[in-house]
């Protein structure tokens, strides 16, 4: 299983990798969300995928399965998600005042 | 209980919510956002006082006792950089006051910096990794507002770059994360520190520390700082002092925790690329200094060298080293940003920003002049002011350690950032006037009294070293024995 998910981890973080070195602004936003994605699997797989029961006391026996990753994933999840949307309205309003999403036009040497 | 060591974190973050729904009273907003920064400083100064009395402070959330919950840990380092900044807020808020514009103030200026320094605060007193992580991001997410509120072309132009390397650099400390815990299961500073030494820093490890190393550069602008010069001249001038007062120094106190309490056994690899890293820093922000007119990346290069300075502190990680970075962050927080408050100054009287394109503000406006010649001759590190204090001490540490290059090229660097400052000095300041008395912009008192302001907290710290010193050798001896540390926060209780 940790294999599986280790060539998981890969393929994604391969394509985000392709999406961020891409011109396009959209493109490059996309391949931050798919990167945010591939280290919350890597957090999940590192600490070791389902290794025992659940973790409450006296519901269930011994050894519990580390709920730590879980919740380290959780938070991860949140912060990614405000930012990726920052960054979705960041662009957008970029993109009309600028009026171009390609970053090669976004260089923006001309005060030079 | 200590639970005084949370309020620099919630303080600002409780009024900054409060102040989103103040919005039409900006009178209001103003004076809370104020009264906050006083209030913190005023609590670190009792936390200060405290960690003398009864050493390191700590507080356990939730009552989970270390090394399983999140805590916050307040020794004497981090309590001194959070009323170093708390100081600078208030000043800077003093500058915002008259310079932002209605239109920033109507939108939700104030409560964005209050959520900054809670983020800011909050990577200081953290004794927590992952927490680390988190208020890194609180104080990302509230800078990324910050610098592109207003929203002019060039603004969110330099801002999406700005936003889109910190979210790679996010990225990179999530991944050095889950390495960290997969290898050694906790996440508490202290504990990680304990379980390093317990198992030997074995060559994972130090690949570990060296993916936080790359992380810490980022967000501390120390070699790779390509992001930076660009991000810190579009946001207005208080918005710019402030990024150039905190967010590095931010990573460099980062930095300060990883390498002085949990990396610390393979000095040989981590500590010698710090060296490098911080030597390549130096010399290329006195290239950057040097090659531009335009005032604002001058500036911006200085902030550059002065973290090339500072971790060159940190790689010799001699107590004497560790004193000087001390002294020479707190100096830099605010010479800094007294120097961005003076070039937004200069380029909002003259309409240029290039100071080839000034000359004889100092007839027009004498007291300016002199501040720009006070903070120049403070960033060079002449006597009497704050500067030299912290390049003493780090000079002193270099040549314990006989680093005889670095030492030169420490000292070099002041004399290039006194040369990079005279040019702007002798052109813009000096020289022919060629504003008539007419034609001159008036400078209204509220923006000349927070730069005075500042001037009198770098003369202060230059005179008053001797009476912080021994919060600051309480601090270095921190550093310097991780032991300390660690036994505050597992021993005992």
């Amino acid at each position: 299983m940790e294999t599986l998910m280790i060539l998981l981890i890969g393929v994604l973080i391969a394509v985000a990798t392709y999406l961020i070195l891409s011109k396009n602004l959209i493109r490059v936003i996309l391949g931050t969300a798919v990167l945010s994605h591939a280290v919350h699997l890597l957090i999940l797989t590192i600490a070791g995928v389902k290794k025992g029961n659940v973790p409450l006391l006296k519901e269930a026996e011994a050894p519990y399965t580390d709920a730590l990753p879980q919740a380290l994933i959780l938070t991860a999840i949140v912060i990614s998600f405000a930012v990726t949307a920052f960054v979705l309205v960041l662009a957008y309003r970029t993109y009309q005042s600028n009026g171009t999403d390609d970053l090669e036009g976004l260089r923006g040497q001309e005060n030079e | 209980m200590n639970n005084i060591v949370v309020i620099p974190l919630i303080l600002p973050i409780m009024l900054g919510i409060a102040l989103v729904f103040l919005r039409p009273y900006v009178k209001t907003q103003r004076v809370i956002s104020l009264l906050t920064m006083v209030a913190i400083a005023v609590v670190s100064v009792i936390m200060l006082g405290r960690i003398q009395e009864t050493g390191i402070m700590r507080l356990d959330f939730g009552g989970w006792k270390p090394p399983f919950g999140i805590l916050f840990v307040a020794d004497s380092f981090a309590v001194l950089l959070v009323l170093t900044t708390s100081i600078v807020t208030a000043i800077c808020l003093l500058y915002a006051f008259s310079s932002i514009g209605e239109k920033r103030e109507n939108m939700f200026f104030y409560p964005f910096v209050l959520l900054l320094v809670a983020g800011v605060n909050g990577s200081f007193l953290t004794g927590d990794i992952f927490n680390l992580f988190v208020c890194f991001e609180v104080m990302l997410l509230a800078s990324y507002v910050l610098i592109t509120l207003g929203g002019e072309k060039a603004q969110l132009r330099e801002s999406l770059k700005y936003v889109l390397i910190n979210v790679l650099a996010s990225w990179f400390f999530l991944v050095a994360l889950a390495y960290l815990y997969g290898t050694l299961g906790t996440l508490n500073m202290a504990h990680l520190a304990e379980r390093v030494a317990e198992a030997g820093q074995d060559p994972i490890l130090t690949t570990i520390a060296l993916l936080f190393l790359v992380v810490f550069a980022l967000k501390a602008g120390l070699l790779l700082f390509f992001w930076l010069p660009g991000s810190y001249s579009v946001p207005p001038t208080a918005v710019a002092a402030l990024f150039g007062a905190l967010l590095t120094k931010v990573g460099i106190y980062a930095l300060f925790r990883m390498f002085t309490l949990i990396f610390i056994h393979q000095p040989e690899v981590t500590h010698m690329l710090i060296k490098g890293m911080a030597a390549v820093t130096i010399i290329a922000g006195c290239l950057g200094a040097l090659a531009y007119k335009d005032i604002r990346q001058i500036v911006a290069y200085n902030v550059v060298i002065a973290v090339g300075f500072v971790l060159i502190g940190l790689s010799v990680s001699t107590e004497a080293a560790f004193e000087g970075a001390i002294y020479y962050l707190m100096h830099d927080m605010i010479a800094k940003a007294m120097l961005f408050l003076l070039a937004g100054t200069m380029i909002y009287l003259t309409g240029e920003t290039r100071f080839d394109k000034m000359s004889g503000l100092i007839r027009n406006y004498p007291v300016f002049g002199w501040m720009f010649f006070v903070v120049m001759v403070s960033l060079a590190g002449i006597p009497p002011l704050s500067g030299f204090v912290g390049k003493v001490l780090i000079g002193q540490g270099l040549i314990e350690t006989g680093s005889y290059v670095l030492l030169a090229l420490a000292f070099i660097s002041s004399v290039v950032v006194l040369y990079s400052l005279l040019r702007i000095f002798l052109n813009a300041i000096f020289g022919e006037t060629i504003i008539s008395i007419e034609d001159e912009t008036p400078l209204p008192k509220r923006m000349l009294t927070p730069i005075v302001l500042f001037a009198i907290c770098t003369i202060a710290l230059g005179f008053g070293a001797e009476g912080l010193s021994s919060y600051v050798s309480d601090a270095a001896n921190t550093l310097a024995n991780p032991s300390i540390y660690i036994d505050a926060v597992l021993g005992g209780k």
